[in-house]
C-alpha cells in the first residue's frame, strides 16, 4: 500500500469518531444559541465520554447479558463501517457495484442494534421504546430507500452503463435542483432526522422525559458506547444525504485539499485553523462562540458547505418542533411522505422517457 | 485526582427523586435549566433514567413510601455519585417534623443503603437557583 493509503486507513476510524464528537457539540451549541443560552464548551462530548467510561456497568438481573452487552457494540461496528466505505468512495472514488445497497443496509444497522439493546434489558419502560422505536423504523425506512430510488432513477441517464447502482458515480450528479430530487431531498432529510433519534421524531429515547426509552437500562461504559454511536452518526448520515443528493466531495475536492498554499497543502492550513479555534475555545464563552464561527467558515472554505448545510437543517428543525406521536409519525411517513414520493418517482420517470432534465 | 473524578467534575448528568415534596424545590431545580441561569454550560444535563445519573436531587422529606424506591433509586446510581438534599425538608425533615408519614431525613435513608455515601445539603425554602448551583460548585470541588 502506497503511503496516502496507509494514512487513509490509520486515521479514518478516529478521525470519523473526533468529528463525530464535535458535530454533537455543534448540534448542542446551536441549539443552545437558539434558544438565548450559552450551551456546554467545546471538549463537553469528550468529557461526557470519559465520565461515562467510568462509571460502573450496572445490568438488570433479568437482561439477556449477552445480546445487552453485544448491541452496542454492533451498533458503532455497522456506522463505523458504514463511515470507512464513505470516505473512501468520496476521497479515492474507490467503489464496488451496488455499494449504494450496502449503504443502506448498513444504515438499518444502529437502529436494529438499539431495538436489540432495549428489547434485551427486560425492562416496561424499555420495551414499550423497544415497541415505539420498531414502529418508526417501520415507517421511515421505506421512505428512505424509496428517495434514493428517485435519485437513482434521476441519474441512470447521466452516468455510465452499469454504474447507476454505484455512489462513486451518483456522488458525481446533483439531483436536488430537479421537482422529483428536491421532493425526494426534502422526504430524505426528515428520514435522516428519524433515524437521527432527533425532535420530532426522538419518540425511542428521549422520551425518558416522558417516562420511558430505550437507553433506560444502559451505564456506564454502554451507554458510552452508544452516545459514541449518535455522534458517528451524525458525520454519517449527512455526509451519505450530501453525496446522494447534493453531489458530494468529487476528487477535485481532495485534490484541492492537498493543493499547497505557502508552502504547507491546503488540508493542513485548514487542519491548524481548527485545533487553534478549539484550543482558544476553552478560555471563554465569547470565545467559544467565535470558534464556532471560525469552524463554519473553515468548513465552508474547504467546500464542505454541503455537509455543514444539511447539519445546520436537521439542528434549526430539532429545534422549531415538537415531538409527534408514534401514530402521528407513522401516519407522516406512510400517507404524506410516501404520496410525496410516488409523485416524484413518477416525475422522475416521466423527466427520463422524455429527457426533460428539471423534472 | 483521577481521570474519573476529573470527568465526573466536568460533566454531571441529574437525575431529580421527588420523595414527597411539596413542588416547590422541584420547580426551581427545573428553573436551573432554562436560559436565565443554563446550568448546561457546566455540563450538566437533566435525564430521565437514575442509570444515566451521576447526581441524585431528592427533593421532599422522606416519606414511607418514598423511602423504599428511594434506597432503590441510590441503588441503581452507577457510582461514584453524589446526592443533593435540595431545601430544608430533605436536609432535615423541615416543617414535617414528627408527622405520620415521615419515615425520616433522605440522608439517614442513603446511608441505609451505603453508609459511605456522598451527600451534600442545599438548605432554603425552596432554595434559590443560585444557591443550588453554588452547592453543586462546592459539592463537586469537595470530591
Amino acid at each position: 500500500m502506497s503511503d496516502p493509503d496507509i494514512l487513509f486507513w490509520i486515521i479514518v476510524i478516529p478521525g470519523t469518531v473526533v468529528l463525530g464528537l464535535v458535530a454533537s457539540w455543534i448540534v448542542r451549541k446551536v441549539s443552545a444559541l437558539v434558544q438565548w443560552r450559552v450551551g456546554p464548551p467545546f471538549f463537553q462530548p469528550i468529557y461526557d465520554v470519559a465520565k461515562l467510561m467510568g462509571k460502573e456497568i450496572l445490568i438488570p438481573q433479568q437482561a439477556q447479558r449477552a445480546v445487552f452487552v453485544s448491541a452496542p457494540l454492533v451498533g458503532l461496528a455497522g456506522v463505523l463501517l458504514l463511515s470507512i466505505m464513505l470516505w473512501r468512495i468520496t476521497i479515492s472514488q474507490v467503489t464496488f457495484l451496488g455499494d449504494i445497497i450496502v449503504a443502506i443496509y448498513l444504515m438499518v444497522l444502529p437502529s436494529l442494534a438499539l431495538i436489540l439493546g432495549s428489547s434485551a434489558s427486560a425492562s416496561p419502560h424499555a420495551s414499550v421504546g423497544t415497541a415505539r422505536e420498531m414502529k418508526l423504523v417501520m415507517g421511515y425506512e421505506l421512505s428512505l430507500v424509496l428517495a434514493i430510488i428517485v435519485v437513482i432513477v434521476k441519474t441512470a441517464g447521466l452516468v455510465g452503463p452499469g454504474e447507476q447502482l454505484s455512489l462513486a458515480a451518483i456522488a458525481q450528479h446533483s439531483p436536488v435542483f430537479s421537482i422529483s430530487g428536491f421532493l425526494a431531498f426534502l422526504v430524505a432529510l426528515l428520514c435522516i432526522q428519524a433515524k437521527l433519534g432527533f425532535v420530532p421524531f426522538d419518540i425511542a429515547e428521549a422520551e425518558t422525559e416522558l417516562g420511558s426509552g430505550v437507553l433506560m437500562e444502559y451505564s456506564g461504559a454502554l451507554l458510552a458506547i452508544w452516545k459514541l454511536m449518535q455522534a458517528v452518526m451524525l458525520v454519517v448520515l449527512p455526509l451519505f444525504l450530501a453525496m446522494v443528493f447534493l453531489g458530494g466531495f468529487g476528487a477535485e475536492f481532495w485534490a484541492g485539499l492537498a493543493r499547497p498554499l505557502r508552502g504547507l497543502p491546503v488540508g493542513v492550513i485548514v487542519l491548524l485553523i481548527f485545533v487553534v479555534a478549539s484550543l482558544l475555545a476553552r478560555f471563554s464563552k465569547y470565545i467559544d462562540i467565535l470558534a464556532l464561527l471560525a469552524l463554519i467558515a473553515v468548513c465552508l472554505l474547504a467546500g464542505l458547505g454541503k455537509y455543514v448545510l444539511i447539519l445546520v437543517l436537521i439542528i434549526l428543525i430539532k429545534n422549531t418542533n415538537p415531538r409527534v406521536r408514534i401514530d402521528q409519525a407513522m401516519k407522516f411517513f406512510w400517507v404524506y411522505c410516501g404520496l410525496t414520493l410516488a409523485i416524484a418517482i413518477i416525475l422522475a420517470l416521466m423527466g427520463n422517457t422524455y429527457g426533460i432534465n428539471w423534472l | 485526582m483521577s481521570w474519573k473524578i476529573k470527568a465526573l467534575k466536568k460533566s454531571v448528568w441529574v437525575f431529580h427523586v421527588n420523595t414527597g415534596a411539596c413542588n416547590n424545590c422541584d420547580i426551581e431545580i427545573v428553573n436551573l435549566l432554562t436560559p436565565k441561569f443554563d446550568v448546561e454550560r457546566f455540563g450538566i444535563k437533566l435525564v430521565g433514567s437514575p442509570r444515566h445519573a451521576d447526581a441524585l436531587l431528592v427533593t421532599g422529606v422522606g416519606t414511607r413510601q418514598a423511602a423504599i424506591r428511594l434506597r432503590e433509586v441510590y441503588r441503581q446510581t452507577p457510582k461514584p455519585c453524589v446526592v443533593f438534599c435540595m431545601g430544608a425538608c430533605a436536609g432535615g425533615t423541615g416543617i414535617f417534623e414528627g408527622g405520620y408519614h415521615v419515615a425520616g431525613p433522605v440522608d439517614e435513608i442513603i446511608k441505609e443503603v451505603d453508609p459511605n455515601a456522598i451527600i451534600a445539603y442545599v438548605p432554603g425554602c425552596p432554595p434559590k437557583p443560585e444557591a443550588m448551583i453554588s452547592g453543586v460548585v462546592k459539592a463537586l470541588a469537595a470530591i
